[in-house]
């Protein structure tokens, strides 16, 4: 039976050269698309030539990208079994990330949908939702941990069949100079959980295929994302599916904005990110 | 009895009138190892060993202690929110709960609690913050979020390090349709929490300063720090 090996010619550097560079057009089912542009999947709403980030991300991997402030970032869960973890950072001062506790305490709100902002714990907010056709998101269990994951499916290492969150979130941020005391925790988005009155959690699961959310940058944005199953997922098997991310140059939100002052809340936490752009110059 | 620099601060007329002030004792037996009395508005730290139990006292009834936890000897590993909520499957702290790190780990366990149930959700307030929630004209107070990293400081971190944290007597709930915000105390004077460290554990507590919302009662008063020798 042939092996992998058997299928290359690779005993010289020029035929290992032309082994390599004839594998560059194949495609895989999970890949990034450039220039975005070219997006075999484009997201109903945006310009084509406006696209600035296209991949697909396989279950049980990984994404990350530095956008511009005024970016509109699509994650869409491509057959019902996606969960995206998600952590932001202002790009340009990567110690102010995202504040799950802020994110619900100063919303008065703790589940995630339409018009729910991503706030800092520095008082401004690092980006907005502004489309939401799941509902089922969650920002009080955070993502998995090796640890959790070896108790939970026997493994839970990048390179293995059940890798957690935290280790994938790792490898994202270390690509962007930020260690594990980077790593607050996240929020995830097409699996959720509820909170009964005795603070008990209730799985509600997913939407389905083809939920989507959209999440506008507020500020210049470090976006890590982790496509790995939810912490509290009953379901005995690890279940990943592909996710889809999509992101195009829009703008941040302005006082014409219905959202701009919809709460007291929403109108200073918008004032004091608009204060900080200004005077930064962005 | 504790120790305490000022005497003012264990004096009742130091504070809203009608404040009682109970110092209670520890919640477990065992050696008293350390006995400190943190004034209102501070920040408070203290390493407890594996093993050990930390007893707060919460003096003069419904006073915030927020709090973070770090495993002593890599600070890289630090109180996780989610990761107890998930473990436990309940978003509220009572009894029994482990206290997990970022990276799944037992950091510590409540071993007594003398109020119905304990907070991990509503985070901790700053001058920033609290600009967002009560407006602008609040943005000179002192807030947790600064008397963490004025603690934090001393072990070498910094805003990387500070994450959402425990309150010890503060009462969030969460209605069915998500709603959620510090409501009045269940808390008293002299009421207690305790837990054990699972392992070697760096505590930080800010006495919370906060006058703009009822988690220190508008009142904010001492705690009593004790950690006793474990069994």
């Amino acid at each position: 039976m042939a092996t992998e090996a058997d299928l290359h010619e690779t005993g010289t550097v020029l035929a290992a050269r032309a082994d390599a560079r004839a594998q560059g057009a194949k495609l895989a089912d999970a890949m990034p698309y450039l220039p975005a542009s070219s997006t075999p999947f484009p997201p109903p709403g945006a310009d084509p030539g406006t696209l600035t980030w296209a991949e697909t991300v396989a279950g049980g991997n990984y994404a990350h990208k530095v956008v511009a402030r005024g970016t509109l970032i699509r994650l869409e869960d491509v057959t019902g079994e996606a969960c995206a973890h998600v952590l932001v950072y202002n790009a340009l001062e990567p110690w102010e990330r995202l504040n799950v506790a802020d994110t619900v305490k100063i919303p008065w709100q703790a589940y995630l949908t339409t018009g729910h902002p991503l706030l800092s714990g520095d008082g401004r907010v690092l980006a907005t939702i502004v489309e939401d056709t799941s509902g089922h998101h969650d920002a009080l269990c955070g993502t998995s941990t090796a640890v959790a994951n070896q108790a939970r499916y026997g493994d839970s290492a990048p390179q293995g069949p059940s890798p957690s969150g935290r280790e994938l979130f790792t490898l994202a941020a270390a690509k962007h100079g930020l260690s594990r005391r980077d790593l607050p925790p996240s929020i995830s988005f097409f699996k959720g959980v509820r909170a009964a009155e005795d603070g008990s959690l209730a799985w509600t699961g997913g939407a389905g295929p083809g939920a989507a959310i959209e999440l506008l940058a507020e500020l210049p944005l470090i976006v890590l994302i982790a496509n790995v199953a939810h912490p509290v997922d009953p379901r005995p098997a690890y279940i990943s599916g592909p996710l889809r991310v999509h992101a195009w140059r829009s703008a941040p939100t302005t006082p014409e904005d219905k959202r701009w002052d919809a709460t007291p809340e929403a109108a200073r936490y918008y004032l004091n990110t608009a204060d900080y752009a200004v005077a930064r110059g962005i | 009895m504790p120790s305490v620099l000022d005497p003012s601060v264990l004096d009742p007329s130091s504070y809203a009138d009608g404040t009682v002030l109970a110092l209670a004792g520890p919640l477990v037996d065992g050696a008293i190892i350390l006995d400190e009395i943190v004034p209102a508005r501070a920040p408070w730290s203290a390493v407890v060993r594996k093993g050990n139990v930390l007893t707060i006292v919460d003096v003069g009834g419904n006073q915030s202690g927020d709090c973070i936890l770090y495993n002593a000897h890599d600070t890289g590993e630090r109180y996780s929110v989610p990761d107890t909520i998930a473990g436990g499957g309940n978003i509220y702290v009572r009894t029994g709960t482990v206290l997990r790190s970022s990276e799944g780990n037992p950091l510590a366990t409540v071993v007594a609690n003398e109020t119905d149930r304990q907070d991990t959700i509503g985070g901790a307030c700053g001058k920033e913050s609290n600009t967002l929630r009560y407006g602008h004209h609040t943005a000179s107070e002192h807030g947790c979020r600064e008397n963490f990293l004025a603690e934090a400081s001393k072990y070498g971190m910094g805003a990387r390090d500070v994450v959402s944290n425990l309150n010890w007597f503060m009462n969030v709930p969460i209605e069915a349709d998500g709603t959620l915000g510090i409501v009045d105390g269940i808390s008293g004077p002299g009421k207690r929490v305790a837990f054990r460290a699972e392992m070697d554990i760096l505590v930080l507590v800010s006495n919370c300063p906060q006058m703009n919302n009822p988690c220190n009662d508008f009142n904010p008063t001492p705690l009593r720090m004790i950690i006793t020798e474990g069994s």
